[in-house]
C-alpha cells in the first residue's frame, strides 16, 4: 500500500482534484467576504453550468476546454443578472433574505433540471479522457492534470484581478466597508452583482474543467457545495488564499482517505477536519478574528 | 321549361341517400363491434428508467414492450377471447421508494400483473407493495435471494437469484483453474453498496475460501461512482490473480478502463453479474478493454432459434440486445403462457397459474418453469467470455460456443 508509485498516483490525483474544489470554494468564499451572504445556490448553479457544457459538447459537437470561452462570461452574465435583478430585489438588501433567496434559487434551478433532463447521469465521451502521463512513479489521467492546471490559472486570473485592477480595488473596498465606498463614488450595487458575477463565471470554468472526468446529474451539486463549504470555513470565511490551501488539502485528504478506508468510508475525513475547524480554530487557517 | 340542376345545390338521389344510411349505421354499429372485443389486459412495466440505472432499466422496458407488441400482433391471449396486453408504463427513477409509490398507481390503473423491477433493491420493495392488493408479481432480473424468501406468495422470480449464481461461478472458476494448472489463488472482489452488490460479495467471501482461494480484498462503491483511481490503485497493490467485479453497468465500464489505464492486468477479470462484462455495448464500444473479461450472468440458449431471431430484431432497432432485453421479454411471455392457462384477467387466478408453471416455450436454459415458494427451480447463469471482438459461451458443456482464455495474455 505504501508504494511510492501507489502514494504518488495517489497524492497527485488528490491535489488535482484538490485544486478544482478551490477553484469552486474560491466562488464561494468570494461572494461570502464581498456580500457577506452565504450562497446556497453555488452547487445548483454548478450543476446547471455543467448542464451547459454537456449540451455544448454533446449537441454541438465542442470540446470541453474549447467551451471556456463561452461559459466563463456566459456564467459571468447569468449570475451578474441573477444578483441583480432576483437576489437584490427579492431580499431588499436584507442579509437573512438574501440567504432564503439563494436557497430558494437553487430548489427551483434543481427541480428544473429534473423536469428538463431527468435524474439521469450524464457523461460525456472524449477522446483523451483516458490519455495516461507519467508522473515520476505514477500513472496519472491526462484530463486530471489539465483540470489541474486549468484550476490553477483561473485561481491565478482570479488573484491578479481582485489584486491589480480597478474592479478588484472597487470589490475590496466594499467588502471592506461598503458605506465609505459609496461615498467615494463606488457603485455599490454593480459591484455587488459583479462580485456574484465572477463568483459564478468560476463556476463556469469549472464545469468546463470537471466534465471530462465527471458526471452531471441534477443532483451533482450536493457534493460540491459540502465539499465547498468545508474548504471556506476551513480556510477561513472569505480568505483568498485559505480557499486555495484548504482546497488542495481537502482533495489530498479525500484520496487518502479513499486509499486506506475505502471508497464508502474515505469521505469521513473531510468532515472530522469541518467539525474540528469549527470546535478547535473557528476562524479557519488563514482567517482573521471577527 | 327545362330545369337546369344547379351545381352548388345538394342533390338528394335514390342511390346516395342508401349509399350513406348504410354508411351511417355502419358507423353506428361500429362501437358495438368494438365493444364485442375483450377488454385489454393492463400490464404493469415497472422499471428504472431514469436515474443511475437508466440505461439497464430502459433496455427491461423495450425487451418486455417488444414482447406485448409479438403477443397482440399474434392474436393476443386466446382462452380470453384474443385480448390484447396494454402495457402501463412505471419510471422508479433507481429508487426503491418510487418504485413502491408506482405500485400503488398501477394498482389504482387496474394492473392485472406487474413486471419489473431490474434491481434487487426495487424489486424487494414492489414485490412488497404488490403484495397488499395481491398483484401477481414477476422479477425479470432482481437477484437477491430475499426477493423470494419473504413467504409472498404474488412474486416469482423467473431467472436465478444470486446464491445459485455465485455457487456456479465458483464451480466453474474452480474447473477453470484447474485446468489451467491452478495458476490462481488470489481474489479481490469490486462490488456496487446496494443489496445486489452487498450480497452477492458476501457469498463469494464465504465461499472461495472453502474452495482454495484466498480474498485478499472487498472494496465497496457507491452509485454513481465517477472515479475508480483509488480502487484500483489498491488492486495495483495487492495485485490479486483474479479481480471479480459484481457492479451495474456504468461503474463496471470505468473501472475495466481504469484498470487497464493503470496497468493493472490480472490473471482474469472474472465477474460475478457483472453490469456491463457480457453486454454488447460494451464490447463495441471498448473493444480492448472488454477482451478476455469472463462473466458469469443471465444468457439466452444460443441453440434456440428464438433467441436469435429476437436478437435480430433487437438489433434492427439499434439497440443492444443485453440480458435486461431478453429476460424482461421472457418475464413478459411467462405472464402470457400463465393468462391463457388462467382464462381470465384475475389476480388470484394469474397467482395460482404462475404458482403451477410448467412453461418451456422460452429460449432460456432453463428446461420447464417449475416455482418453489416463487423462484423459478431450473434457472441457471451461463458463463461468457469476450474473444476477438464478441461475447462467447464458455460454460457450460453442452453450448458453449468457445474454449475459455485463461490466464488472459499479457500486452
Amino acid at each position: 500500500m505504501l508504494e511510492p508509485s501507489i502514494l504518488t498516483a495517489s497524492l497527485v490525483h488528490g491535489l488535482a482534484n484538490g485544486a478544482v474544489y478551490a477553484l469552486v470554494a474560491l466562488g464561494l468564499s468570494l461572494v461570502y467576504g464581498v456580500l457577506h451572504i452565504i450562497n446556497f445556490a453555488h452547487g445548483a448553479l454548478l450543476m446547471a453550468a455543467l448542464y451547459a457544457v454537456y449540451f455544448l459538447v454533446d449537441r454541438a459537437g465542442l470540446d470541453p476546454y474549447a467551451a471556456i470561452p463561452i461559459l466563463v462570461p456566459g456564467a459571468g452574465a447569468a449570475g451578474y443578472v441573477l444578483h441583480r435583478w432576483v437576489v437584490a430585489k427579492a431580499s431588499r438588501g436584507r442579509e437573512e433574505a438574501v440567504l432564503l433567496v439563494t436557497l430558494g434559487i437553487a430548489l427551483v434551478l434543481e427541480n428544473l433540471a429534473l423536469a428538463l433532463f431527468r435524474s439521469d447521469t450524464r457523461t460525456i465521451e472524449t477522446g483523451w479522457a483516458f490519455t495516461m502521463v507519467p508522473l515520476g512513479p505514477a500513472l496519472v489521467p491526462a484530463a486530471k492534470l489539465a483540470a489541474a492546471a486549468g484550476a490553477l490559472l483561473a485561481v491565478a486570473l482570479l488573484w491578479a484581478l481582485v489584486r491589480a485592477t480597478d474592479l478588484g480595488r472597487a470589490i475590496r473596498a466594499v467588502a471592506k466597508d461598503r458605506e465609505a465606498a459609496r461615498l467615494v463614488g463606488i457603485d455599490v450595487e454593480h459591484v455587488f452583482a459583479l462580485a456574484f458575477a465572477i463568483g459564478t463565471a468560476t463556476l463556469g470554468a469549472a464545469a468546463c474543467l470537471l466534465l471530462p472526468t465527471y458526471y452531471v446529474s441534477p443532483q451533482v451539486g450536493h457534493g460540491f457545495v459540502l465539499i465547498a463549504f468545508t474548504i471556506v470555513v476551513l480556510g477561513g470565511m472569505g480568505s483568498f488564499w485559505g480557499a486555495f490551501w484548504g482546497g488542495l488539502l481537502i482533495g489530498v485528504v479525500e484520496s487518502l482517505g479513499g486509499l486506506f478506508l475505502g471508497e464508502s468510508l474515505g469521505q469521513i475525513g473531510i468532515f472530522a477536519i469541518f467539525i474540528a475547524t469549527l470546535l478547535f480554530r473557528p476562524t479557519g487557517l488563514f482567517g482573521r478574528a471577527v | 321549361m327545362n330545369r337546369v340542376a344547379n351545381p352548388n345545390r345538394p342533390c338528394f338521389s335514390r342511390r346516395r341517400l342508401l349509399a350513406g344510411t348504410a354508411g351511417g349505421a355502419l358507423a353506428l354499429a361500429a362501437p358495438a363491434v368494438l365493444r364485442a372485443q375483450p377488454a385489454p389486459i393492463k400490464i404493469g412495466l415497472l422499471h428504472p428508467v431514469t436515474g443511475f440505472l437508466a440505461f439497464s432499466g430502459q433496455q427491461c422496458r423495450e425487451g418486455a414492450l417488444m414482447a406485448i407488441e409479438a403477443i397482440n400482433a399474434a392474436g393476443g391471449i386466446r382462452s380470453l377471447g384474443g385480448a390484447k396486453l396494454e402495457p402501463v408504463l412505471g419510471d422508479a427513477q433507481s429508487k426503491p421508494e418510487v418504485g413502491a409509490a408506482e405500485v400503488e398507481k398501477m394498482n389504482e390503473a387496474g394492473v392485472a400483473a406487474i413486471i419489473g423491477a431490474y434491481s434487487s433493491a426495487i424489486s424487494l420493495a414492489t414485490t412488497q407493495s404488490a403484495a397488499r392488493y395481491g398483484i401477481p408479481h414477476i422479477v425479470d432480473v432482481g437477484v437477491s435471494d430475499q426477493i423470494v424468501q419473504r413467504g409472498l406468495s404474488n412474486t416469482f422470480r423467473f431467472c436465478p437469484g444470486y446464491g445459485v449464481i455465485a455457487q456456479i461461478a465458483i464451480d466453474n472458476l474452480v474447473a477453470l483453474n484447474d485446468a489451467a494448472g491452478k495458476p490462481a489463488r488470489t481474489v479481490a472482489i469490486v462490488h456496487e453498496e446496494s443489496l445486489f452488490g452487498t450480497g452477492t460479495a458476501q457469498l463469494l467471501q464465504k465461499e472461495l475460501p472453502a474452495r482454495g482461494f484466498e480474498v485478499v480484498e472487498v472494496a465497496k462503491h457507491a452509485n454513481p461512482t465517477r472515479d475508480f483511481t483509488n480502487v484500483v490503485l489498491k488492486l495495483k497493490a495487492l495485485a490479486p490473480d483474479i479481480v471479480i467485479p459484481a457492479n451495474y453497468y456504468n461503474e463496471y465500464v470505468l473501472l475495466a478502463r481504469t484498470m487497464r489505464q493503470q496497468g493493472v492486468r490480472p490473471k482474469a477479470i472474472y465477474s460475478v453479474l457483472g453490469g456491463a462484462a457480457s453486454s454488447f455495448k460494451f464490447v463495441k464500444e471498448f473493444p480492448d478493454d472488454a477482451a478476455y473479461i469472463m462473466d458469469c450472468n443471465h444468457w439466452y440458449d444460443p441453440r434456440k432459434a428464438a433467441a436469435l431471431e429476437l436478437r435480430r430484431k433487437v438489433e434492427a432497432r439499434g439497440l443492444f440486445y443485453t440480458y435486461e432485453v431478453f429476460l424482461a421479454h421472457e418475464a413478459v411471455r411467462l405472464l402470457a403462457d400463465a393468462l391463457e392457462r388462467a382464462g381470465s384477467a384475475s389476480r388470484e387466478r394469474i397467482v395460482e397459474a404462475l404458482a403451477t408453471s410448467r412453461w418451456d416455450g422460452h429460449f432460456m436454459p432453463y428446461g420447464p418453469t417449475r416455482f418453489v415458494n416463487g423462484q423459478n427451480e431450473g434457472a441457471r447463469p451461463v458463463n461468457t467470455q469476450v474473444l476477438n471482438g464478441t461475447i462467447e459461451v464458455i460454460f457450460p458443456a453442452e453450448f458453449a460456443s468457445a474454449r475459455p482464455v485463461f490466464p488472459m495474455p499479457r500486452v
